[in-house]
């Protein structure tokens, strides 16, 4: 503002601020009102959250519209992510090196001296490879969004969607164990809903005595993110660390049978109820979730490789004449 | 020109939902992540009032219930910021223009914020929300929210200021 009119333009900023000021004293109820019933209105019509809901339309088109820009965002935050691991350097590395040669010995002494542990884990391999490969055909994904823990729902954005063949109910993996399940697909991104949220229920069995139970989130996703089990069978009690798989439905629908979840960590039973309540802890790390599979029909077509039954995606050559 | 203004704001809004979700998700804290829509709409309820606040509020609150991966009933954000920037802008009449108050009024607007949040999904059961969790996750959201506050508000503010219509320009 320059300096020669100043005074004059100090002396009508005193009349309109008091003016505007009187005007403000009364700041509109009336839009309050309309735009809390607004709110209302959005709440009361997306509750029964069907496909038939009017928000239904305009979360895909800004999944489409937006699924791009949040590629690129989390492109930019990734590489920014792992500054901080750079100055842990040398001195924990090193650490780290020491503790896992000592451990490395240590397993090395116990495979070779105990036959037995050597056949068992033989054996647990070619279970775990026959339970890996027993069909699934993955879309490979990368989560490009993390819904805030201040909306209270564990759900994360991948970069594929309808385009690439993933739908609805399809269930989401990657190299640890279960992940969730889809939601909603747009054509260039898809919502998927963690195991670890409070709405996410998944039909468990343990794999020791093949006994069914319900798993369910208790929606934390810190290291210390749990989730509960309760079992069909109240006479039954859920060994420490056994592990637990889905137990699948009807076309593989949301979730296919035999991946794994977690492993048991306690089991409280409370007399009263007379049931076993055990407590998972998943094998995927949630707060780090980055390269996921989706499980989709082995034919599925699509604008990104399908990853056939166990094969690597670079012998897809090998993978054609083999079948 | 209220339609380029309109335009620009809904552009801030939806990319201040983009970063929250895609960049801000590196860097959460147990999974909490700054609010930075919020801080826009205390940043014009500091500039220009509880009415321009209160319409940004809805426009912000309804991106973050419906740019996935949101998964919970649409509305409920809109409705827990349409009362942030409505309340946010009843405090600056009381209160002058220092960096105090302004962080002050983050602080009470993330607190409120995240809390009717919270209370309607314990209202509507989506998720039911054990009150322990939201006890949890209120305070680091508000330090969160705070933290952020000295970066964004200042911009922010000065967007506001500047996009003033002509006539209010004068005072």
């Amino acid at each position: 503002m320059p300096s020669t009119s100043s005074s004059a333009w100090s002396s009508a900023s005193d009349r309109s601020s008091n003016r505007s000021s009187n005007k403000r004293r009364r700041p509109s109820k009336s839009l309050l009102a309309v735009l809390t019933l607004a709110c209302l209105t959005a709440i009361t019509v997306d509750y029964q959250r069907d496909e038939s809901s009017p928000f239904e339309p305009a979360r895909g088109a800004l999944g489409d519209v937006l699924g791009p820009v949040q590629e690129r965002a989390a492109v930019v935050a990734r590489p920014l992510h792992e500054i901080p691991g750079f100055f842990e350097a040398n001195q924990s590395l090193r650490s780290d090196i020491a503790k896992l040669q000592a451990e490395n010995a240590n397993l090395r002494g116990q495979l070779a001296t105990t036959s037995e542990v050597r056949y068992r884990a033989a054996e647990l391999d070619g279970l775990l490879q026959a339970s890996r490969t027993s069909g699934f055909a993955l879309v490979p994904a990368r989560v490009v969004a993390v819904g805030p823990a201040q909306s209270f729902s564990f759900t994360v954005t991948i970069d594929a969607g309808t385009s690439s063949g993933i739908q609805p109910d399809m269930t989401v993996i990657n190299n640890e164990g279960l992940v969730g399940r889809v939601t909603e697909a747009s054509r260039s991104s898809a919502t998927v809903l963690l195991v670890i949220d409070q709405e996410s229920v998944v039909g468990a069995r343990l794999g020791s005595n093949a006994e069914v139970g319900f798993l369910q989130g208790r929606g934390d996703i810190g290291g210390d993110g749990r989730l509960d089990l309760d079992l069909v069978d109240d006479s039954e009690t859920p060994g420490k660390n056994d592990v637990v798989v889905t137990w699948g439905s009807n076309n593989g629908s949301p979730y296919v049978a035999g991946v794994p979840i977690g492993s048991v960590e306690a089991v409280f039973s409370s007399p009263r109820e007379q049931a076993k309540h055990a407590v998972i802890k998943p094998f995927v790390d949630f707060s780090s979730l980055d390269l996921v599979g989706v499980v989709v029909n082995a034919d599925t077509e699509g604008d990104r490789p399908v990853i056939q039954a166990g094969e690597i995606p670079a012998d897809e050559t090998d993978d054609e004449e083999g079948r | 020109m209220p339609l380029a203004r309109a335009l620009t704001f809904t552009l801030v809004l939806l990319f201040a939902v983009v970063l929250q979700v895609s960049f801000f998700s590196f860097f959460s804290y147990d999974g909490v992540v700054p609010n930075l829509v919020l801080l826009v709409v205390v940043a014009a309820a500091l500039t220009r009032g509880p009415e321009l606040a209160a319409v940004l509020g809805f426009v912000g609150g309804m991106a973050i219930d419906l740019v996935p991966p949101a998964d919970h009933v649409a509305g409920r954000w809109a409705l827990a910021l349409v009362l942030v920037g409505y309340v946010a802008g009843r405090v600056r009449q009381d209160a002058g223009r220092s960096t105090l108050v302004a962080l002050g009024t983050v602080a009470a607007a993330s607190f409120v914020g995240t809390s009717v949040f919270a209370l309607s999904g314990m209202l509507l059961r989506d998720p039911a929300i054990p009150v322990g969790e939201a006890l949890q996750v209120i305070p680091t959201a508000l330090l969160y929210d705070l933290l952020l506050a000295p970066f964004v508000l200042p911009p922010a503010m000065r967007m506001f200021k500047r996009m003033q219509p002509q006539q209010q320009v004068a005072y």
